[in-house]
C-alpha cells in the first residue's frame, strides 16, 4: 500500500510563493498527473515529495509513514527526470542496476531485475551500451527502466516525455502507461502537455500559480471545468468565452440569442462552450469568420463575435471561407457559465 | 562561382598561413634552443648558425655531472608535487561549492579568488620572506609549496567550478533518489565524470610550480629548485650552458602538458564527454 497524502505543504523561495497550502491524496497504484503551465509549482511539489526540495511547511506521507524529514534514498521513492539523468559513465545494465547495487543485493538478484524490467522496456540490445550511444528515445527507456528496478512503492516523473519527438512521444506515452499498470506503483506525473494528461491519468490536478485549481477525472476536467483557468487551459483550441446579460429569470442574452442558465446570480457571468460542441444552423450565435483553417479531419474556424474571439471546430466538408458569416448552435447540454469576478464555474442545479 | 571559390581558397590562405604563423611562433625558439643545446661551446658562438643539430652532448653531460643538480630537481619535483595535491584537495571542493551551492557573497568570493593573483610576486616577496623566518618555514620545501600553492589554487577553483558546473545537477539528485547519500553520489557518479578534468588541473598546478622561478629564488637558499638553481648558477655562465639549462627546464613542462593533453581540452570543455 502506498498512498501519498500531502498535508499543507507551502514553498516559498525568498518573497516569493511558489506553493500554496496544497492538500492532496492520491491512492495506491492511481496514476495522478500534476498538469499546468511552466511556473504554476507542478516541479517544485513533485521535488518536495522526492526529497531534492524542502518544503516551508507542512508534511507527506507515504503509506501511512511521514516521510517529508527523511533524506530521498530513504522515501521509497523512484524518479524519473527530464533530461533522463543516465549516468554516462556506465553501461545501460550498470545504469539500471546502480540503485540495485547501493542496497547491495547479491548479484544474480541485480541480474535478474535488471534484465527483466529491461526486457519490459524493450532494451536489453543496449544493456551494453553507454549514454552517448543512445537516442534520446533509448536514454528514457533506460531512465524509466533504472527507476522500475527499484521496485520503488511510489514513482515520480518530471516531464519524461518532452525532450523526445512528437511520434516518439505519442508511442511512449501509450507504453508508459501499461507498464505503469502492470508494475502496480503509485505514479505521480509532472506534465504541461494537456494531452499527454488527458491520455494517462487516472486522475488530474491542474495547478495554477501555486495551487491546485481542480481534482478529478480527465473527462470530468474537459467537461466540467471548476474555474476559468482550468477552462482555458485544457482543450485544443481552448473554451469560448461570451458575456451574457440576463433577460428574465433563468434566461441570458448571448450574442442576440438566448439561452436558459443560472436562475439567480448576482453580478456578471460568461457563457461557455467548447469548439467542438458548434455547429452550423440556420439561427445561432452569428460569428463572422475570420480565419479558416482546415485540419484534415476538421475544420477549425476562428470567428469574431461582437468584438470577441471565437473558435469553432467544424466538419472539413463544410464549405466556407473567411469573411463569411455563419450561425453556430451549440449543444445545449454543453453549455457552461462562470461568474466573471471569481472565475468559478456556476452550477445549474 | 569563380569569385566564391576564389573567396574561398583566399580564406584558406589565410587561414594556413594563421596556422603556420602560430607553429612557428612556438617551435621556432624551441628549435634553436634544442640545436644550441646539443652544439658544442664553438658551434653556439658561431655565426652564421646550423640548422642542423651537432648531436653533442657535452653541455648535457656537464649539467647531468653538476653538483646540486639532482637535489635541485628533487626539490623541484617535490615542491611540485605538494603543489599539486594542496591545490586540487583545497581547490576542487571550493569549486565543487561555487557552482553547487548558493550561498551569501558567492560573487565577492569568486572576485577575491582572482583578486590573488593580481599582485605581483615581487610585491609579496619581501613581507613574505619575513614570515617565513619568523615561523621557521623558510627555506622550506613545504614553504616554498605554499607560495605555488597560492599561486595555483584561483586556476584550480575556477577550473574545477567549471567542471562540475557541466556535470547537470539531475545526475546527482537521480543517484540520491537512487539511494545515495551526498557523499556516495559524489564518489560513484561526480567524482568518475570529472577525473580527467581534476587530472588536467592537477598537472596545471604541477607545471605552474615547475615554472616558478621569483619566489623560489627569493625564499629558499639551501633547497633550491631547479629553475631558482639554474638562475643562480646560469647567471655567470657561459652561452652554451644557458642553452643547456634553458632546454633541460622547457623539456618536462612540455613533456606534461603533451602527456595530457587530451584532458587539457577535456578541462576547456573542447572534447566531448
Amino acid at each position: 500500500m502506498a498512498e501519498i497524502e500531502i498535508k499543507n505543504i507551502a514553498k516559498s523561495f525568498g518573497n516569493y510563493q511558489a506553493l500554496h497550502n496544497i492538500n492532496l491524496t492520491i491512492h495506491d497504484q492511481e496514476f495522478m498527473v500534476l498538469l499546468g503551465a511552466s511556473g504554476c509549482g507542478k516541479s517544485t511539489l513533485l521535488r518536495i515529495i522526492a526529497g531534492l526540495e524542502t518544503a516551508t511547511s507542512g508534511e507527506v506521507w507515504i503509506g501511512g509513514r511521514r516521510i517529508d524529514h527523511l533524506s530521498p534514498k530513504d522515501r521509497g521513492i523512484a524518479m524519473v527526470f527530464q533530461n533522463y539523468a543516465v549516468f554516462p559513465h556506465l553501461t545501460v545494465f550498470e545504469n539500471i542496476g546502480f540503485g540495485l547495487r547501493m542496497q547491495k543485493l547479491p548479484n544474480a538478484e541485480v541480474e535478474r531485475r535488471v534484465h527483466r524490467t529491461a526486457e519490459l522496456m524493450h532494451i536489453e540490445q543496449l544493456l551494453k551500451r553507454y549514454s552517448g550511444e543512445l537516442s534520446g528515445g533509448q536514454r528514457q527507456r533506460v531512465a524509466v527502466a533504472r527507476a522500475l528496478a527499484m521496485e520503488p512503492d511510489v514513482i515520480l516523473m518530471d516531464e519524461p516525455l518532452s525532450n523526445l519527438d512528437a511520434l516518439l512521444r505519442m508511442e511512449m506515452r501509450a507504453e508508459l502507461k501499461g507498464v505503469l499498470a502492470e508494475s502496480k506503483t503509485t505514479a505521480i506525473y509532472v506534465t504541461h502537455d494537456q494531452v499527454e494528461a488527458m491520455s494517462m491519468a487516472d486522475r488530474i490536478s491542474v495547478m495554477h500559480q501555486g495551487r491546485i485549481a481542480q481534482n478529478s477525472s480527465p473527462v470530468e476536467v474537459y467537461r466540467n471545468p471548476s474555474e476559468k483557468f482550468v477552462a482555458g487551459f485544457i482543450g485544443n483550441p481552448p473554451m469560448n468565452f461570451l458575456p451574457a446579460t440576463e433577460v428574465s429569470k433563468g434566461q441570458w442574452s448571448v450574442a442576440g440569442c438566448q439561452f436558459s442558465g443560472p436562475e439567480a446570480h448576482s453580478g456578471a457571468i460568461d457563457f461557455a462552450i467548447r469548439p467542438e460542441d458548434l455547429s452550423p444552423a440556420d439561427t445561432g450565435i452569428a460569428a463572422i469568420a475570420k480565419v479558416v483553417e482546415p485540419l484534415g479531419a476538421h475544420l477549425l474556424v476562428t470567428c469574431d463575435v461582437e468584438g470577441h474571439l471565437f473558435r469553432a471546430v467544424l466538419d472539413s466538408d463544410l464549405a466556407l471561407r473567411a469573411g463569411d458569416t455563419i450561425h453556430l448552435a451549440p449543444q445545449q447540454d454543453r453549455i457552461r457559465w462562470f461568474d466573471q469576478n471569481t472565475t468559478q464555474a456556476i452550477c445549474l442545479s | 562561382m569563380a569569385d566564391i571559390s576564389q573567396s574561398r581558397s583566399s580564406g584558406r590562405f589565410v587561414y594556413m598561413s594563421g596556422v603556420v604563423l602560430l607553429c612557428a611562433w612556438v617551435l621556432v625558439p624551441l628549435y634553436f634552443l634544442l640545436i644550441n643545446t646539443l652544439s658544442s661551446p664553438e658551434a653556439v658562438n658561431a655565426f652564421p648558425k646550423s640548422f642542423i643539430p651537432e648531436f653533442d652532448l657535452g653541455s648535457l653531460t656537464f649539467f647531468a655531472n653538476f653538483a646540486g643538480m639532482l637535489s635541485a630537481l628533487k626539490n623541484s619535483i617535490f615542491v611540485a608535487a605538494i603543489t599539486m595535491i594542496l591545490s586540487i584537495v583545497l581547490g576542487a571542493p571550493a569549486g565543487y561549492a561555487l557552482s553547487r551551492f548558493e550561498f551569501r557573497g558567492k560573487e565577492t568570493f569568486r572576485f577575491l579568488i582572482l583578486l590573488t593573483r593580481a599582485f605581483p610576486l615581487p610585491l609579496l616577496a619581501l613581507p613574505l620572506a619575513v614570515m617565513f623566518i619568523r615561523t621557521g618555514i623558510d627555506d622550506t620545501i613545504f614553504g616554498l609549496a605554499l607560495i605555488h600553492t597560492t599561486l595555483a589554487l584561483p586556476f584550480s577553483v575556477l577550473i574545477t567550478f567549471s567542471l562540475f558546473s557541466g556535470i547537470p545537477i539531475e545526475l546527482e539528485e537521480a543517484a540520491w533518489t537512487l539511494g545515495c547519500t551526498r557523499l556516495t553520489a559524489f564518489t560513484k557518479v561526480i567524482l568518475p565524470l570529472v577525473l580527467p578534468g581534476i587530472t588536467a588541473s592537477a598537472i596545471f598546478a604541477f607545471v605552474i610550480s615547475w615554472n616558478e622561478v621569483f619566489a623560489a629564488a627569493v625564499l629558499t637558499i639551501e633547497n633550491r629548485t631547479l629553475t631558482a638553481f639554474l638562475l643562480q648558477n646560469l647567471d655567470t655562465s657561459p652561452l652554451h650552458l644557458k642553452f643547456a639549462g634553458g632546454f633541460i627546464l622547457v623539456v618536462p613542462a612540455l613533456v606534461f602538458i603533451f602527456a595530457v593533453r587530451k584532458y587539457l581540452f577535456a578541462m576547456w570543455g573542447i572534447a566531448n564527454r
